[in-house]
């Protein structure tokens, strides 16, 4: 079975996400510390806007890739 | 109908349709009861009318039905066939309403030698295929949730790449596609998508391959059908759709890909997330991390207040035991002072000086002192 390409885009959006809900949930719990609690909180706004630019903000982008001759890939925008 | 009707006339109470409420009604139980279905048979009495339809009888032993085929779908199945030929149509079963006529409205026409070696040569691939557990559920792989490049394996030209990138810039316009472009029938097709599905494997940061076209006629599709295509989709290395737009046929392909979609639109709607529902999914971990947080911190109040007010009885209380030593401080102070004596009576002799006469030698003759008595100073003199 192939393996998914280990080169995969920087922090994805499902990762952002998920460490978004593991950061609720520790602060829904009742035993997490004053200063931790705090600390969570701050790191969850910055995810939570940053994912929210990212999902506002964009724009589709449509590129074609071609191989040159020499084997290089070569990326250009389409207006698709 | 009711069981009481008359026999002799109809009276009343019985209901009398129409022949055309009666077509239409049985047209309607017809045509809502059938998908489109292959059938086998052979050839009458192909006529060709002026407006490009055919009509025919499809018959197989003493059994036999009225077929429809018209112009486009009859353009495309090239000469009209000679009586006796054995074919397999695609039709819908229906009703020609004028005429009361049941008749099959046919869409496809193969005849049944052509498919027979196209269909062996499909047989031998798939047999090959799934030996080689090319089709194996175990080795499908969950499309990820959120994508942010999407390979797209298909003619630049044709109504796939459009239909692809329509539904995502609707649905999730945070991505990225890369055509990688192929064509996808005719000559040189299946060495063009196997040259693409390589390429694939060399674009970085992919999520997601699609492959596929637009709907065509079956021969149209034989690309899609190629073991080369199959084995070489089967090796991209992030999780692949098919696309191969046809309602009826399922390809190779379909099978070999992770997911199978009808249409290359449909392909886009199971690649991409619909980004209101993220923005939901994220406004809703917006309220439960304010809420998380409140609840600390309202749940940490609390507790401050608990030992704010635990404070308070302890200062209280050092402050309580502090007043009672002063008290008693001061009361033992008073005891001790020389004006507690003198205000039984008693007088202190002091000199000029203030220095207290305490014994015979002290007091001069004539000399001057004073007497501190409880309300004050009185001037004497010794004699």
């Amino acid at each position: 079975m192939p393996k998914t390409d280990p080169s995969r885009s920087a922090p994805g959006l499902a990762e952002e996400l998920a460490r978004l809900e593991e950061i609720v949930r520790k602060l829904e719990a009742e035993d997490v510390e004053l200063d931790t609690a705090l600390e969570l909180f701050e790191e969850g706004v910055a995810r939570l806007r940053a994912a929210r630019e990212r999902l506002v903000a964009a724009e589709l982008k449509v590129q074609a890739v071609l191989e040159e001759a020499g084997g290089d890939l070569r990326l250009t925008d389409l207006d698709a | 109908m009711t069981l009481s009707l008359s026999l002799n006339t109809p009276s009343v109470s019985d209901q009398v349709w129409s022949v055309g409420r009666l077509n239409t009604a049985i047209k309607a139980l017809i045509e809502g009861n059938f998908p489109p279905i292959w059938v086998r048979g052979e050839v009458l009495q192909c006529k060709v009318w002026s407006s490009g339809h055919w009509y025919f009888t499809l018959r197989e032993g003493r059994s036999q039905v009225r077929c429809s085929m018209f112009k486009l779908n009859a353009s495309r199945a090239g000469k009209p066939p000679a009586d006796g030929t054995e074919v397999f149509v695609l039709a819908r079963p229906g009703l020609y309403e004028e005429k009361g006529e049941f008749q099959l409205i046919v869409s496809r026409m193969l005849p049944t030698s052509a498919v027979g070696q196209k269909q062996q040569e499909l047989e031998r691939v798939k047999t090959l295929l799934q030996k080689d557990g090319l089709f194996d559920p175990l080795r499908k792989r969950a499309v990820p949730p959120y994508v942010s490049t999407i390979a797209v394996v298909t003619s630049r030209d044709g109504a796939a790449l459009k239909d692809v990138v329509t539904v995502t810039r609707k649905r999730w316009p945070c991505a990225r596609i890369v055509l990688v472009g192929a064509r996808v029938q005719g000559e040189g097709a299946v060495e063009d998508l196997v040259r693409a599905l390589k390429l694939v494997n060399r674009l970085p940061g992919l999520d997601l391959c699609i492959v596929g076209r637009g709907g065509g006629a079956r021969e149209d599709l034989a690309a899609f059908n190629s073991e080369q295509v199959c084995r070489a989709l089967a090796n991209v290395r992030v999780p692949t759709i098919s696309a191969v737009g046809h309602e009826i046929d399922i390809s190779l392909t379909d099978l070999v890909a992770d997911l199978r979609a009808a249409t290359p639109s449909a392909a886009a709607e199971l690649a991409v997330s619909d980004r209101r529902d993220v923005l939901r999914l994220v406004d809703d971990l917006s309220v439960r991390l304010a809420s998380g947080l409140t609840g600390r911190t309202r749940l940490a109040a609390a507790r401050l207040a608990r030992s704010a007010d635990r404070l308070h009885a302890g200062i209280e209380g050092a402050l309580e035991s502090r007043r009672n030593l002063a008290d008693r401080l001061a009361a033992q102070l008073d005891a001790l002072s020389p004006l507690r004596v003198l205000g039984r009576g008693y007088a202190v002799p002091m000199d000029n000086a203030g220095r207290v006469l305490k014994q015979r030698a002290d007091f001069i003759k004539d000399s001057r002192f004073s007497l501190r008595v409880a309300d004050g100073d009185v001037r004497a003199r010794v004699e």
